[in-house]
């Protein structure tokens, strides 16, 4: 089952539809409801390796659906410390729940201050209206 | 209003369930000689599971297949941006000539004069039709064609000791050019189109540079329409020192009304399956011919097709050539129909595109009140109408519209291209088709845009009348099944 | 003559739905400089049985394989083409459609590409295979792209018995690749596999040809380690005609096989069109170059085929794409499915044993001497006592082509002569080639 549209308030979002949930040094990553539902069904996850650097605004993986394929845009830079391998096996869990089950990685962040730069909800809210 | 089926459609087993251990058909000739003993470790230790069938069934199994697929020679095909004219039957014939279809390629020159002049007058003829004078006839298809194009500009630039590394394509390019210039080592850089569908000029004098190796560029583009800005567009490429590229992919538009070497273009694709109608085999064969100018013929691919007094031969005695892009000369048999075609029209192969574009512009002046039509101008010799209406209005879609008309025994138009069209339907009637085949599109097409509003469940729910309904993409994609599973036997039994 | 449909009365309806005077206005949007502005010079246009005439007038001017015994294959071959394969070529229906965009009308396209892409995996132990590439040359380019982007390294390895034509098209396409080649020159007709996993310590990939173009058979499985051992991907280019008889590449280690598909089910035609095939091990599936198609069910869960993995692909993936591939072999690659068909596993085997039997008869009937001792499977290179161009020319005269002169490509093999027989030579065909030979070489 799809999820239902939701910004949850304790995510950090950039405009690429990716989030943030900033966990002391550390941060887990995903892609927004907005995402999953413009490419659809995914089918496909292509992650980076666990030890990789990933940058700020630069792409870290890839999302598939049967007729889009999407870069991932990492919202905050980082070692990449773990990659969620549900789903890599099972990559529709992000359309049923993109901000739980279906995060993408976990990282260490190399420059936490960074997170500052990015929207809160009501900012990421407004964003999505004017897509 | 078509919602049953008007058919049944058998199953259609796969070879490898039609198989029967034992059962053959060919019996190839044996010459009574001992078979040597073959080293260890290079014998084949399991046979390959090849189907074991006889004749009769190998036949019936085929024509089954044939009669699951929808041809030019079924019925109205406007597939977008791929030409699907009519394929004349002569050509078949002659492509199947002992003297052509028999005839090695390493045949030395003197004994294949015959394939050389053919293949030296198709050059020739190809020439005049680009305005450019030098041809290959090699790549194997338009996008080899393309790549082959980019590997020119290169071996230009080298010669010439510039270092360029971008090469600018249109943001309703096809997905090939951007994959070519990735393929070529380049960098790709994208230009905008203006809101009455020409190249943005403002966009793209700011992105050309001394960097700037070249653009590619379909003209008509994407959507079927002439670049009025043409001529500017040669001037800003050519004072920055950078060449451009025609991909010739719509070049059915404008055959003796307009060459690409009088727009500016210095390098050329053909689709010979496109305007010259090799027939597209399910897929393929195509031939992707490249022209250039002097200033590269240099660099084409070898071996060149030449002529030496009466005679022709190949020659690969060319120190600059960027070398070759695929086997021997070319696919021969995809020139011969080539040629043909040509001689078969001569010089009114003006009349050809003319006719291509009056087509078009009567299916856009018809079915403008029911589509959007994104960019309201003359078509030439397709365009590109948009669904959103419907979407918005019905929630039914560009793909429910083409599922549909296949109820209406048509084969849909391009969908969802080019991108920056919203739910698009990409309509290339071609030339050969007849007033009543155009009416009965622009029928159904109306009538699809009327069920629309009054049962669009009929739209989601289409087609109902071929073989198979609407197929479940996403699992063919997570859980892929690539080739018959033999250990598993016969899936057919269960899902029947 | 022309293919046109539309009579007067239809273009004046039509300009008038139009709103046009005249099929001038819809070109006003080409500016006056750049049209033509003459008629094209062309020749003038032709008559159905005028055309025909003409066009046989060419081909009856070429030496084809029906007016010289002929023994060339260097790549190409005359083996037997069935006639089923006519029910494929003269189907309308395979004849005139597209690439399967839309599976509902196309299951039987698709079908025959699914049953293509299987007997591809049997022949070569693979677990997947494409639709088809465009010919044996272009497919070892598209191998080398694959490695390129599985590996850190940017070299890719060619055996020197690797088909002159491949060894070309691979250098044509490395530089736009970033990749570096390096040839491993051949030992007396084979590839030496200490030399071979040397040279391929810095190698993405090593490509090497079993049969190889000397007509010599390879240590295959000893190559295959040997890049492997390397940390290069093996990549093997094969015959399918071979495969009833030699092993297959998956079972020594590949990680590819390629090769052209003439042999099976495609007349020579002067050099094409023909298809190249490229199969792999399935955890290169995301990397393969063109269309796959995939099995599923449609919406009442009946059995279906279709496009899949398409994300790969230029028309979604753009500059990313594994591949700029567009149009395919489709129907040449479908030729290629009724001919295994036709001859089924045990057809296929005797079709190598008749090619071994007869090259095995080649290298003692004939008056000169193999230039190598490897075995063959249908190809044996000869020395000659004058050049190998000569004697092709001398037994021309006599209505016999011997075969290919080895010195077009080799340097130093001006005096060898490559002789090919397939199934359809017989053994007095041989005989006759050695009378001729006997003759020319005196």
């Amino acid at each position: 089952m799809p999820a239902a549209e939701t910004y949850p308030d304790d995510l950090r979002y950039h405009p690429e539809h990716d989030w943030a949930r900033i966990e002391g040094e550390e941060a887990v990553l995903g892609i927004t409801w907005f995402a999953q539902d413009s490419l659809g069904e995914l089918v496909h996850y292509e992650p980076p390796a666990v030890g990789a650097t990933i940058a700020k605004d630069e792409p870290y993986g890839e999302v598939e659906s049967v007729k889009a394929v999407s870069d991932v845009i990492a919202p905050l830079s980082g070692e990449v410390l773990a990659v969620n391998e549900r789903v890599v096996a099972e990559p529709e869990i992000v359309n049923e729940d993109p901000y739980g089950e279906g995060w993408l990685v976990r990282i260490r962040m190399s420059d936490p201050g960074e997170a500052e730069t990015l929207m809160d909800a009501d900012a990421y809210r407004a964003h999505v209206a004017e897509q | 209003m078509i919602s049953e089926p008007g058919r049944a459609w058998p199953d259609a087993p796969l070879l490898f369930e039609r198989s029967r251990a034992g059962r053959r058909a060919g019996r190839p000739p044996q010459p009574g000689l001992p078979v040597p003993e073959l080293p260890p470790g290079l014998r084949r230790a399991r046979p390959p599971r090849l189907p074991e069938v006889s004749e009769p069934e190998l036949v019936r199994h085929f024509t089954a297949l044939a009669d699951r697929t929808f041809g030019v020679d079924t019925g109205f095909y406007p597939l977008g941006s791929c030409t699907m004219k009519h394929n004349p039957r002569l050509h078949e014939r002659l492509a199947a000539l002992p003297g052509f279809r028999d005839l090695h390629p390493h045949q030395e020159d003197e004994a294949a004069q015959g394939a050389l002049e053919l293949m030296w007058r198709l050059q020739e003829m190809l020439a005049e039709i680009a305005g450019l004078p030098a041809v290959t006839l090699q790549p194997a298809a338009g996008s080899q064609g393309e790549l082959t194009g980019l590997m020119l500009m290169r071996a230009y630039f080298a010669d010439r000791g510039e270092e360029r590394d971008t090469i600018i394509t249109a943001d309703t390019a096809h997905g090939t050019n951007p994959a070519s210039v990735t393929m070529a080592g380049y960098r790709l850089e994208k230009v905008e189109t203006d809101a009455r569908g020409n190249l943005d000029l403002a966009d793209l004098r700011a992105k050309v540079s001394s960097r700037t190796a070249g653009l590619m560029l379909t003209n008509p583009s994407t959507l079927g329409l002439f670049d009025e800005g043409i001529e500017e567009v040669a001037r800003i490429f050519h004072d920055a020192g950078a060449l451009l590229y025609y991909d010739g992919a719509n070049l059915n538009a404008v055959v003796g009304i307009s060459r690409p070497g009088d727009m500016g273009f210095d390098i050329v694709h053909y689709n010979l399956h496109k305007t010259f109608s090799q027939p597209h085999g399910g897929g393929g064969p195509g031939g992707g011919p490249v022209a250039v100018r002097e200033t590269i013929e240099p660099y084409l691919p070898v071996p060149r097709v030449v002529r030496e007094g009466d005679a022709y031969r190949l020659d690969s005695d060319r120190p600059k050539t960027i070398g070759r892009v695929r086997g021997f000369a070319g696919p021969f048999g995809v020139f011969v129909r080539a040629y043909a075609f040509i001689r078969a029209y001569g010089p009114a192969l003006r009349e050809m595109s003319e006719v291509a574009v009056l087509n078009a512009n009567y299916l856009l002046a018809r079915l403008r009140d029911v589509y959007e039509l994104p960019y309201d101008r003359h078509c030439m010799h397709e365009f590109v109408l948009s669904a959103r209406g419907l979407k918005r209005e019905h929630g039914v879609s560009a793909l429910d519209v083409a599922k549909r008309l296949m109820d209406y025994g048509i084969h849909p138009p391009t969908v969802y291209f080019p991108l920056v069209v919203p739910e698009a339907l990409m309509i290339e009637p071609t030339e050969t088709e007849p007033k009543e085949r155009l009416d009965g599109f622009v029928e159904a097409m109306r009538a699809i845009a009327h069920e629309a509003a009054e049962s669009p469940e009929l739209l989601h729910e289409a087609p109902h009348g071929r073989p198979v309904r609407r197929l479940d993409e996403v699992r063919a994609a997570k859980q892929p099944v690539l080739r018959y599973r033999f250990e598993e036997g016969p899936a057919l039994v269960e899902a029947g | 003559m022309s293919y046109l449909s539309l009579t007067d009365a239809d273009r004046a309806e039509m300009l008038a739905a139009i709103g046009v005077a005249s099929v001038d206005e819809l070109f006003e949007q080409v500016p006056a400089g750049v049209r033509l502005g003459r008629a094209l010079d062309l020749p003038p246009a032709l008559g159905e049985a005028e055309l025909a005439r003409h066009v046989e007038q060419l081909a009856a001017r070429n030496v084809h394989t029906g007016v010289e015994l002929s023994f060339l294959g260097a790549g190409i071959y005359d083996h037997y083409v069935p006639a089923v394969v006519d029910v494929v070529l003269s189907r309308g229906e395979f004849l005139t459609a597209y690439t399967p965009y839309q599976p509902e009308m196309s299951q039987g396209v698709l079908q025959a590409i699914f049953e293509y892409q299987t007997v591809i995996c049997e022949l070569t132990g693979m677990d997947v295979s494409n639709a088809s590439g465009y010919d044996g040359c272009t497919v070892a380019a598209d191998a080398c792209y694959i490695a390129k982007h599985v590996s850190d390294r940017r070299t890719v390895v060619l055996a020197e018995t690797l088909n002159p034509q491949v060894r070309q098209v691979v250098k044509t396409y490395a530089p736009g690749f970033g990749l570096k080649v390096v040839e491993v020159p051949h030992r007396g007709g084979t590839t030496d596999p200490d030399e071979l996993g040397a040279a391929a310590r810095e190698a993405a990939a090593v490509i090497f040809q079993q049969p190889n173009f000397l007509g010599c058979l390879e240590p295959a499985p000893d190559l295959a380690a040997a890049a492997a051992e390397a940390g290069a991907l093996p990549v093997a280019h094969v015959d399918l005609m071979s495969l009833g008889v030699l092993e297959a590449p998956g079972a020594y280690g590949c990680a590819l096989a390629v090769g052209e598909g003439q042999s099976a089910g495609n007349w020579p035609s002067y050099g094409g069109p023909h298809y190249g095939f490229l199969a792999a091990r399935g955890e290169f599936v995301r990397r393969l170059p063109g269309r796959i198609v995939g099995e599923t069910v449609d919406a009442d869960g009946r059995r279906a085929f279709t496009l899949t993995l398409q994300t790969r692909e230029q028309h979604i993936r753009r500059e990313k794409a594994t591949s700029n591939i567009t149009t395919n072999q489709t129907l040449l690659s479908l030729a290629g499915l009724a001919t295994l068909a036709w001859l089924g596993p045990e057809g296929l085997r005797e079709v190598g044993e008749a090619c071994l039997a007869l090259a095995q008869y080649v290298r003692e009937r004939l008056p000169l001497e193999p230039a190598f001792d490897a075995p063959s499977f249908k190809e044996v290179a000869l020395r000659t006592p004058l050049p190998a161009r000569e004697v092709v020319r001398r037994a021309r005269e006599h209505g016999v082509h011997p075969g290919y002169a080895l010195g077009r490509d080799y340097e130093g093999m001006d005096d060898v002569l490559l002789v090919a027989v397939t199934e359809r030579r017989t053994r007095a065909d041989v005989d006759r080639l050695a009378e001729v030979l006997a003759e020319v070489c005196r």
